[in-house]
């Protein structure tokens, strides 16, 4: 996440910067700048619209109970390729934005490797290996960067099926399918994982901050980058401390 | 004379639950018999079908054929089609009416992801219900004689009818009803399937058509309008798919698949609430000290916990 380059989006970055706003109060990290908000919302509105009007379509048991959220089937064919472009488009800019936090390495295999332990453990600190995006991020990331490629293709030729034939109709709809499905299991654990399964991320893409301990706790690579202090020391020192209030009183009950 | 029994529904296109008063009672099967060895290509069918419909005027095109147009159209129901063929060293011309075939397993059905867009009655006629259409063209797809046409103005797509509205009163199909030679009857289906095996065994030993036969394919359960060719063996020759076939994808990917999918997807949903519910949240560490007394509660230690 580098300021020296010169990249594409660097315009609305700024532009973004600019008109918003992100207050770091003290014991606080900036995490996600105003133009990766920004980004983060636009893409979860119209992957929200594009997957409620989709699975509109998807299910016949589903078509009476989503239909009628677009103002009736016609319409509800008629938005959701326009809802799928934007969706595209948002998160081509999200992932230029995120492309290089996003980069696969070592860490991230011994992450999936650990998944079990990750799920079941509730007061786990992570190893400082664990940088700005983990490994269940960057998998959820590349799958997005996928199925929006193939939701575009296969989308287009169902779109423009007079000009494509009917067998690609007949495959692209498949794989349409399967891009959504997955998409959905991802976006339920993402959704999960981002509000009540870890209090302080949801705060952080509202208002751009996490708390230090959110960070050496969740992201503790990403803690030592930016702050330039010891992941595992600052831990145990805030540990220290509390214990240390708590026998002077500090801490009294209520 | 109007006959109610011919609105029965059998069948509504993505529709969950069973049909409003399926099996209430019991209607023969219409079929419509289409000889192309006696038709004669006066096109009186095709305008009789504009005529019945009440469908504007539309631009002819031209290719070097006697055919009106290179395929049917949404305002098109019924086209001739005049394919130059070759036997014996000789030009033959097989002139076939082309329309909806209404099959006994309609792929534009199976396709349709729009509650109650295409129907298919009790006695076999297949039917949109534009009121109902979305656009989306599946049907096109499912569909293996490309028949359902698209209309970009009104955004639904149509098809042959078999005048359902005539049917209902009692009355033959428009198209029936125009032909001049008789090489199109309309009755019940197993009546036309009769006089067209009859038909083809004529053509067989007194016409020299040894491999005349009734086009009435079988791979999606036979179809509600049969033809006579005068040779079974090579349908393509006439444009008719050989073994027309519905896209798996409108079949067991759509009845089968689909719903494991969003079985899976709803599991998932409860998967994550009760790991929320079981496991609890990870919180950033060290936690806070509790707000409360932390000096164990006397009444609750002596409680034996209970589920």
């Amino acid at each position: 996440m580098s300021d020296v380059v010169e990249r594409f989006d660097e315009r609305a970055r700024r532009a973004a910067d600019r008109v918003g706003e992100t207050v770091v109060h003290r014991g606080e990290l900036l995490r996600h700048p105003v133009y990766t908000r920004v980004l983060h919302w636009s893409v979860a509105i119209f992957f929200v619209l594009s997957l409620l009007s989709g699975f509109a379509i998807y299910s016949p048991w589903l078509f009476r109970w989503l239909a009628p959220l677009f103002g009736g089937g016609p319409r509800t064919r008629a938005l959701h390729p326009w809802f799928g472009l934007l969706f595209d488009l948002f998160f081509f800019f999200q992932f230029l934005n995120w492309f290089t936090p996003m980069t696969w390495t070592e860490a991230d295999r011994r992450w999936v490797r650990r998944i079990k332990e990750y799920a079941t453990s509730r007061r786990g600190v992570e190893p400082e290996e664990v940088g700005f995006f983990n490994g269940g991020q960057k998998i959820y990331f590349w799958l997005i960067a996928v199925s929006a490629i193939l939701f575009l293709i296969t989308g287009l030729l169902m779109w423009f099926d007079n000009l494509s034939g009917r067998w690609v109709v007949v495959v692209s709809y498949v794989i349409h399918d399967l891009a959504a499905l997955v998409m959905l299991a991802g976006f339920i654990i993402h959704v999960y994982e981002g509000t009540s399964h870890q209090p302080g991320t949801f705060h952080s893409m509202i208002d751009g901050t996490v708390t230090d301990r959110w960070a050496w706790t969740h992201h503790p690579g990403w803690f030592r980058a930016v702050t330039g202090r010891d992941p595992r020391q600052a831990y145990e020192r805030a540990k220290q401390r509390q214990v240390e209030r708590e026998r002077e009183g500090l801490n009294p009950p209520v | 004379m109007s006959n109610p029994r011919t609105f029965q529904i059998q069948e509504i296109s993505a529709h969950p639950g069973p049909v409003p008063g399926a099996g209430t009672r019991r209607e023969d099967p219409v079929c419509k018999y289409i000889d192309v060895t006696t038709c004669i290509g006066c096109k009186a069918c095709e305008v009789a079908c504009v005529e019945w419909n009440d469908h504007p005027f539309r631009e002819t095109t031209f290719n070097n054929t006697y055919q009106t147009m290179p395929t049917t159209e949404w305002n098109y129901y019924n086209l001739i089609k005049f394919v130059e063929d070759e036997r014996d060293g000789n030009l033959m011309w097989l002139l076939r009416k082309d329309q909806c075939m209404h099959c006994e397993d309609p792929g534009c059905l199976r396709a349709c992801p729009a509650d109650g867009a295409i129907i298919k009655y009790e006695n076999g006629i297949v039917d949109f219900q534009q009121e109902n259409c979305i656009g989306c063209g599946y049907c096109i797809s499912g569909c293996p004689f490309d028949i359902p046409k698209f209309n970009e103005k009104t955004n639904k797509v149509y098809k042959c009818t078999l005048c359902s509205d005539r049917v209902g009163q009692g009355l033959e199909p428009a198209c029936i009803k125009a032909c001049p030679t008789g090489c199109l009857k309309f009755g019940t289906k197993s009546d036309m399937v009769q006089i067209a095996g009859l038909r083809a065994k004529q053509l067989r030993e007194e016409s020299g058509f040894v491999n005349a036969g009734v086009y009435d394919p079988q791979s999606i359960g036979g179809t509600h309008v049969v033809y006579v060719l005068h040779d079974i063996k090579q349908p393509e020759r006439y444009g008719l798919p050989a073994n027309p076939i519905i896209p798996p994808s409108y079949t067991y990917w759509k009845w089968l698949a689909k719903p494991i999918g969003l079985w899976m997807g709803l599991l998932g949903i409860l998967a994550v609430f009760f790991h929320r519910v079981a496991v609890g949240p990870r919180v950033p560490q060290p936690e806070d000290p509790p707000l409360v007394e932390t000096q164990p509660d006397s009444v609750e230690a002596k409680r034996k916990e209970q589920p």
